[in-house]
């Protein structure tokens, strides 16, 4: 049947009717292949435009609607609705904007824009009469989570899912839960170690009714939001899991410095996170000096690690209170001690007799000693003069590095990583905690290194988001799908490589190999379609054949 | 003689350069009337053979906006669509078509300015070419 397209010109008042002769350009339009009906509308979006169109959509038998008005970013979902009120497929409607990129654009041309907008409705036209109807469908979502890492971020996460209601199982790969944080000597800002705010957060955990998987790997990932199969390994015994949504949290690594400083060669050169078992057993370490970004802001590893200047400072701190005849030296290229209550605590030191010294990278600090490291010889930077300070313990503060197993998780998640190897969120200020798979959720140290506050909100945060799709049992799929005609698809796989998305993948029909969408995982941006050698994937309300039929409407002479 | 007036087509994303255009549009940015959107999802939707046909069939001059690389909706999506414009390119060229008919450049949804900065000086760059003889010889 041949398609019965209505359009619908607007004037937007004078916004486009004071630029664009209407009349001209509806005349025109009716004279377009496929086009029943042509009206115009002083405001398409009134409640008055919008019934007419409704109403003359019945009473002509219109089976595609073109609006020729303002911008599909904001309109669209408005017409579509009354697309579908009278009874049509909210997907057989074309929007063409003769105001933001016609009208407002030539307010001084009026002849040109005229011809500019009847081309444009003769585009949209084209396109319209190509148009086939789309169906968002729906896909179930599973109230099950699976967190993974139980360090302060992943115990936090499980705790507030399982808090609501949902099915967690939180699953550390190690034999104990805490990560970086059960070893603290002291849990700034709280008043608690590290030992005991993880046993709080650990009896939370259990209350919550989180599954604690301990010593457990997990060995693979597969499906998608509402639907994931994760397999997980314990003591070489596999188990799969179907989950609704993931959040990772699988933390970071404090660097090993190993030969810098004497780091590995003198006892007494030790990391911030030695320092804090020393001070947790109650050890004493006498005078002390600090360097601050080991291994970090240099050319080895570009970025600043963010916890290492406050460790350093709140271990400063801690020293001194315990030996108060302690001389304490922190040898730093810049302090970021960021946010109120650390520049406190940075303040306060320097009033305790903490000294801070600087050095430049260009004449980094040379340690000396003989069995024990007992000497650092460097230039201050300030006073541009050489400084010799002794000390009985060399502190090497070490940025927090990404996790080994990354990369392995980031290929079963099918997600992202930054350049320096951390997690890479979806949008950093529009979509944090998110990653752009959706039903995957990112917090604390894995997505970059953080404080315990920071891995505390992030861990809600990404709980809270997580809990969405599970609350409402079900998320809506994107109706402008890719598709596969799999008769001429040759299963090259380029379009695997493409989606960023993981959202095809090869599978063998009959004895050949096709590519396949999975449509609740498929985010419709039909970067596949421009990889395809063939044309065999095309993009719904995006095809070739739709877009082909626009260009032509440009190549030849416009008539009337 | 009247002044050549080239027909230009622009494939503009979703995401940035199509609200560009429209921020373009809101903040009333004068510009020459020759340049006309299709609409993608991604530029990385846009394949090189649209842009192939559009010049074979006499079109003047194609424009390929998208977001800023780092930028994109679709995380990737950009890159690949860089990626294929420089061998197209590379193939223009083979084939005697001067590439400066073909533009790709980013415009983000902030960047009104931009989009007509983007189109006024495509339109006159196309315009100093003269008509695209490819068509024009093949109807």
């Amino acid at each position: 049947m041949e398609p019965r397209i209505g359009v619908f010109i607007c004037h937007c008042g004078s916004n486009i009717a004071g630029t664009v002769d209407i009349e001209e350009v509806v005349r025109y339009a009716s004279t377009l292949p496929n086009v029943v009906h042509a009206d115009h509308n002083m405001y398409s979006c009134s409640e008055d435009g919008l019934s007419s169109i409704k109403n003359k959509i019945k009473e002509k038998g219109i089976d595609r609607v073109v609006v020729a008005a303002c911008t599909p970013r904001t309109h669209e979902p408005l017409f579509r609705n009354a697309c579908e009120a009278a009874g049509i497929n909210r997907y057989l409607f074309e929007f063409v904007n003769i105001r933001e990129h016609c009208s407002w654009i030539h307010m001084k041309e009026k002849e040109a824009a005229t011809r500019k907008a009847k081309l444009m409705v003769r585009m949209g036209v084209a396109k319209a009469a190509l148009l086939t109807p789309q169906e968002e469908s729906e896909s179930p979502v599973l109230p099950s989570a699976a967190v993974l890492g139980a360090g302060v971020a992943g115990m936090t996460a499980a705790a507030c899912l399982a808090d609501q209601g949902f099915e967690v199982h939180l699953i550390e790969k190690s034999e104990h839960v805490g990560g970086l944080v059960k070893d603290l000597d002291w849990a700034f800002p709280s008043d608690k170690s590290g030992t005991d705010l993880v046993r709080d957060l650990k009896k939370r955990v259990t209350a919550s009714g989180a599954k604690l998987h301990l010593g457990t790997e997990v060995i693979d990932i597969s499906g998608y939001i509402g639907n994931f199969e994760v397999t997980v390994s314990k003591g070489g015994k596999d188990e799969k899991l179907r989950i609704g949504t993931i959040v990772v949290a699988t933390g970071a690594e404090e660097l090993k410095p190993v030969g810098e400083y004497g780091y590995g060669d003198f006892p007494n050169v030790i990391t911030q996170g030695e320092l804090e078992t020393r001070l947790a057993k109650g050890e004493n370490v006498g005078d002390t000096v600090m360097i601050q970004c080991v291994g970090a802001r240099d050319q080895s590893r570009e970025y600043c690690s963010r916890v290492c200047c406050v460790t350093a400072v709140k271990n400063a701190a801690r020293i001194l209170k315990r030996e108060p005849s302690a001389g304490i030296t922190i040898i730093h290229r810049d302090i970021m001690s960021y946010g109120v209550r650390n520049e406190a605590l940075y303040k306060k030191t320097m009033e305790d007799g903490v000294r801070y010294l600087r050095y430049s990278l260009e004449a980094k600090p040379v340690v000396r000693g003989n069995h024990f490291a007992n000497s650092i010889e460097f230039r201050e930077d300030t006073l541009g003069e050489q400084v010799l300070l002794t000390f009985d313990t060399l502190v090497l503060s070490t940025p927090l590095v990404p996790n080994q197993d990354n990369g392995r998780l980031q290929k079963m998640l099918k997600v992202p990583l930054d350049r320096d190897g951390f997690f890479l969120e979806a949008h950093v200020k529009l979509r944090p905690v998110e990653f752009a798979t959706d039903g995957v959720l990112i917090c604390g140290s894995a997505r970059w290194p953080s404080d315990i506050p920071e891995c505390v909100s992030q861990a809600e945060a990404a709980a809270a988001k997580a809990a969405i799709p599970m609350r409402a049992g079900k998320v809506r799929t994107e109706a402008i799908t890719a598709e596969v005609d799999e008769t001429t698809c040759t299963g090259c796989g380029n379009c695997v490589a493409t989606c960023a998305y993981g959202a095809i993948s090869i599978v063998e029909v009959e004895g050949r190999r096709v590519a396949r969408v999975n449509l609740a995982q498929c985010k419709g941006c039909g970067a596949c379609v421009g990889s395809c050698h063939n044309g065999s994937i095309q993009q719904r309300g995006f095809t070739e054949k739709q877009l082909a039929s626009m260009i032509e409407c440009l190549t030849g002479e416009e008539e009337g | 003689m009247a002044e050549f007036q080239p027909r230009i087509l622009a494939f503009c994303c979703n995401w940035c350069s199509y609200a560009g255009a429209d921020l373009a549009g809101v903040s009333r940015l004068q510009m020459p009337p020759n340049v006309h959107i299709i609409r993608v999802m991604c530029s990385g939707n846009v394949k090189p053979e649209y842009v192939i046909k559009s010049l074979v069939e006499g079109i003047d001059g194609v424009l390929v906006l998208g977001c800023h690389i780092g930028d994109c909706h679709y995380i990737s999506g950009n890159h690949r669509t860089l990626k294929r414009f420089a061998l197209l390119e590379k193939l223009l060229e083979d084939v005697g078509v001067d590439k400066r008919r073909l533009r790709i450049d980013w415009v983000s949804a902030s960047e009104g300015e931009k989009f007509q900065k983007v189109v006024s000086e495509f339109v006159d760059q196309v315009r100093a070419l003269g008509p695209n003889q490819l068509g024009r010889g093949a109807a």
